[in-house]
């Protein structure tokens, strides 16, 4: 065999693609153990070494007692969806509307404006979350779904994102169509919105991901199990199922496969858009 | 939520700006001056108007800022700065919030005071800068040499991509639960497996004091591995190859290119997210909210939990803000340091 010839297939690339196919597969060791359990009935749960590919399948029977009525993770998924879907909608928009401020329309007080969003970025949510929840406890929308999604949407993170990918779209843009007499809305609207696409679609990744997954803000702000998001109920399962442990595996599955499963079909467009939130300028 | 970056708090402008500081500047500039320039056609304009005895447009321009920002102006306003600020005041005070408004009272600098003496306030700090310590530091160790190695190497990066992409993407609350039940100490499959190669006494993992922080550091290194290969491969694509080609030229080997082209190179995105990742990890909650609640006594708390027990499970508004203060005094003060120590070595 003379040596040379198969430049591409060398040692390292052979042993790395090995090694790193392993170590892929074994990070997802819990979840196909999580998967697998879920299936099995419960005296099976801790058997040694594992079975994989369960003996005795119980699978239906979990699954209907998670998605049953008395746990009712529909409704879960129902709460989860609404919120999710309405706080990354207004998000966007109100980020790109805070954005075009920000850019292309001179004001006073912009900078200064500016400035304060910034300052105000250091400080974790634990400092506001206690004046939150008396905000919301005044305002009669503790405990319902409008108060997380107006909290959720309001952040000023996605006004960040998007001035910065404004400040690419050259000034002179806007400033011919002011000439020809547009106004600002339409400038906005026919002009920077469809160029803002991949930066909304970046954001809206980003947004959707954070507040399905978001675990703290329903914790603090609802407390009627009719209003839970998929993820108190997961846990509220977790605590009040106590040792059966095929049934909670059951809820995590229900409550992590779904977003998986969206993920690996999207993932392209989810890892590029996380990937460009956090490199490009 | 895997997502360090509790969805409000995420300065990464600020950080980019640092990162990026001299493209930053140079936009400031363009900004700057398409703004004197817009000014001096504005104010053609305005005279031009003038003459005609109307002075709409800058009115105009005045009314349509205001209007365009108004929306996250309201949120930020409502949701950001007016919390912030009572939030100063309030941690001035002792109010237990089931006595309704009236029982606010201010008691000087006694919150402050009572920190010092409050055991599970000093545990939970410590085991912030434990857990940040133990895990950023390997992520981004880690991180780097994975996505280097994937991307020069490894055949099919995507597929490898993905896979360790997804404990990232899935939810927390379900993840530590599987973990929780991995863990346990007696017939949990972790202790069974190395109870089966011959550990006779393996940890109590999440039950003991000694190994209950230790064992979410590791569930929070497996769940965030993948977003920091995943940011480093993408920021290794943007470095030029010939620079690698060159130094292959050069008769530089691997290893050497690794840390003669690359580490310095990606160091933008190493300093990015290393400083979110500090940030992200002194916020973590959710895991040992699920897990441990902060146990085997106060051996796993941290200062977001201990906050949210303070607020929420003894309703002590007053010394929860106090808490939040202390907790961002250490977040600022570690970022500083840790912006420093990398700025002195991107110098170097």
């Amino acid at each position: 065999m003379a040596t040379g010839t198969l430049k591409k297939i060398d040692a390292p690339t052979v042993i790395y693609t090995v090694l790193f196919f392993f170590i892929g597969i074994s990070m997802l060791i819990p979840l196909v153990w999580m998967i697998s359990t879920s299936f099995k009935i419960e005296a099976d749960v801790f058997e040694f070494p594992i079975r994989w590919i369960p003996k005795r399948w119980n699978a239906i029977e979990n699954y209907k007692e998670v998605w049953g009525a008395e746990y009712n993770f529909g409704l879960f998924y129902w709460n989860s969806i609404k919120v999710t879907v309405l706080s990354t909608f207004f998000q966007v928009i109100v980020s790109a509307l805070g954005a075009y401020a920000f850019t292309k329309i001179t004001w006073k007080g912009r900078d200064t404006l500016f400035i304060l969003y910034l300052a105000t970025m250091m400080i974790p949510p634990q400092i506001t979350v206690v004046s939150r929840f008396m905000i919301l406890q005044a305002t009669n929308l503790y405990n319902s779904h409008l108060g997380i999604i107006l909290m959720t949407m309001l952040s000023t993170y996605g006004v960040f994102l998007l001035r910065q990918a404004l400040i690419g779209i050259p000034q002179s843009l806007s400033e011919a169509a002011r000439i020809d007499g547009a106004g600002h809305f339409r400038i906005f609207w026919q002009i920077m919105f469809p160029l803002l696409k991949p930066s909304i679609a970046t954001l809206a990744i980003l947004k959707f991901v954070w507040t399905w997954n978001d675990y703290q803000t329903p914790l603090v702000f609802l407390n009627k199990r009719s209003l839970f998001t998929i993820q108190l109920g997961m846990k509220q399962f977790a605590s009040e199922s106590g040792s059966y442990f095929s049934l909670i595996m059951a809820a995590a599955v229900s409550a992590t496969i779904p977003l998986v499963i969206v993920f690996i079909f999207s993932q392209r467009y989810v890892i590029d858009g996380i990937a460009s939130g956090a490199v490009k300028g | 939520m895997p997502f360090f970056q509790l969805v409000e708090i995420v300065n990464f402008n600020i950080i980019r700006g640092t990162v990026n500081a001299e493209h930053c500047a140079n936009q400031w500039k363009e900004e700057k001056m398409a703004k004197n320039e817009l000014k001096k056609t504005g104010n053609n304009f305005l005279a031009l108007e003038n003459r005609k005895g109307v002075n709409r447009t800058y009115m105009q321009e005045q009314l349509s800022g205001i209007l365009f920002v108004a929306p996250s102006f309201i949120g930020f306003l409502v949701f950001t700065l007016i919390p912030v600020i009572a939030s100063l005041v309030l941690s001035f005070t002792e109010w237990n919030f089931l006595r309704g408004w009236n029982a606010v009272s201010f008691n000087g600098l006694e919150n402050f005071k009572r920190l010092f003496k409050d055991d599970w306030f000093l545990t939970s700090y410590g085991n912030n800068l434990i857990f940040t310590l133990g895990t950023i530091p390997l992520l981004i160790a880690l991180g780097l040499v994975c996505a280097h190695i994937v991307n020069t190497y490894v055949k099919a990066p995507v597929a490898v991509r993905v896979m360790m992409f997804i404990p990232y993407i899935a939810s927390v609350v379900a993840i530590s639960t599987v973990w929780m039940v991995l863990f346990q100490p007696s017939y949990g499959p972790i202790n069974n497996f190395l109870m089966a190669i011959g550990i006779k006494q393996p940890p109590g993992w999440l039950t003991s004091t000694k190994t209950a922080l230790l064992s979410i550091m590791i569930v929070y290194v497996w769940q965030n591995i993948g977003y920091y290969l995943v940011v480093f491969m993408s920021g290794l694509k943007a470095i030029d190859f010939a620079v690698y080609e060159a130094a292959s030229i050069d008769g530089a080997s691997g290893v050497q290119k690794f840390f003669y082209i690359t580490v310095p190179l990606i160091s933008p995105t190493t300093f990015f997210l290393t400083t979110m990742g500090i940030i992200g990890s002194f916020k973590v909650f959710d895991q040992i909210s699920v897990m441990t609640n902060g146990g085997p006594g106060n051996a796993s708390s941290v200062m977001a939990f201990y906050i949210y027990r303070t607020a929420f499970e003894n309703f002590e508004m007053g010394y929860a803000n106090t808490l939040a203060w202390a907790l961002f005094v250490l977040i600022f003060l570690v970022t500083m340091i840790q912006w420093r120590a990398q700025k002195s070595f991107a110098v170097e």
